[in-house]
């Protein structure tokens, strides 16, 4: 499932939402992405995710699709927010279900890396020396690339 | 043709998207963005360097030498940053 929103989540209640009524699950992995205080060197005092909507929805969702096609997972949850954040908010939410630990933690850490390079959104730091938005990071692409080849 | 700017390639030419004419012979993307960068300032400075620039075509990302036609909702913008 899907979600794109400009509102907070609830970790606990996303995650028990997730598995409830499903005891065939085993295993949950969860990366929950936040806000840092520091852009390089420069602290920064807020971060505004904007995006493109209807893409970013069209995006995740094949994200998704991707992942369930790579492994047998009982249920995948992306939350992306979107407007403006501040240190220590929280800005994403991937969580994997599955029947054992391996294909959770896995597909996770590729949506994640996924997440990074493929999907509509830039930020905007505020910092006290005025606004720059981030750039793609090479490292971003080379953490992609990995998951290239199929397991 | 609906054209859409995100991101500094929306902060440099000042709006977040507009809809156009094509001219004759703006028939892929790369042409689409030569004729915008030729308009110069903001477009010039945002569009200037593709090797900068993504695209995406009809909301699916797409190389700059795609086919783009009357109709087409395309968006020009900087790498992506999610997550």
């Amino acid at each position: 499932m899907i979600k794109v929103q400009q509102e907070d989540f609830d970790v606990g209640a996303e995650i028990s939402g997730l598995t409830e009524g499903n005891t065939s699950i085993g295993g949950l992995a969860c990366f929950v992405g936040l806000v840092r205080d520091l852009a390089g060197e420069k602290p920064i005092s807020a971060m505004t995710l904007e995006h493109y909507p209807g893409m970013t929805e069209r995006q995740l969702e094949q994200l998704e699709q991707e992942a369930r096609q790579r492994w047998t997972l009982m249920d995948v949850l992306i939350i992306h927010r979107y407007g403006r954040l501040e240190p220590g908010d929280r800005i994403v939410l991937v969580a994997t279900a599955s029947a054992h630990r391996e294909a959770a933690l896995e597909s996770c850490h590729f949506l994640i890396d996924w997440l990074k390079t493929k999907a509509p959104f830039w930020k905007l730091e505020d910092t006290g020396s005025g606004a720059q938005w981030v750039s793609a990071r090479d490292e971003d692409d080379s953490a992609a690339e990995r998951w290239k080849d199929k397991p | 043709m609906r054209l859409l700017y995100f991101g500094w390639v929306r902060a440099k030419i000042g709006v977040s998207g507009e809809t156009i004419d094509p001219p004759d012979g703006v028939d892929d993307v790369r042409s689409l963005v030569d004729w915008l960068s030729a308009r110069g300032g903001g477009y010039g400075e945002a569009l200037g360097d593709t090797t900068a620039i993504r695209v995406a075509v009809n909301q699916e990302l797409a190389e700059l030498d795609a086919a783009i036609a009357a109709g087409d909702e395309v968006a020009l913008f900087p790498p992506m940053t999610g997550g």
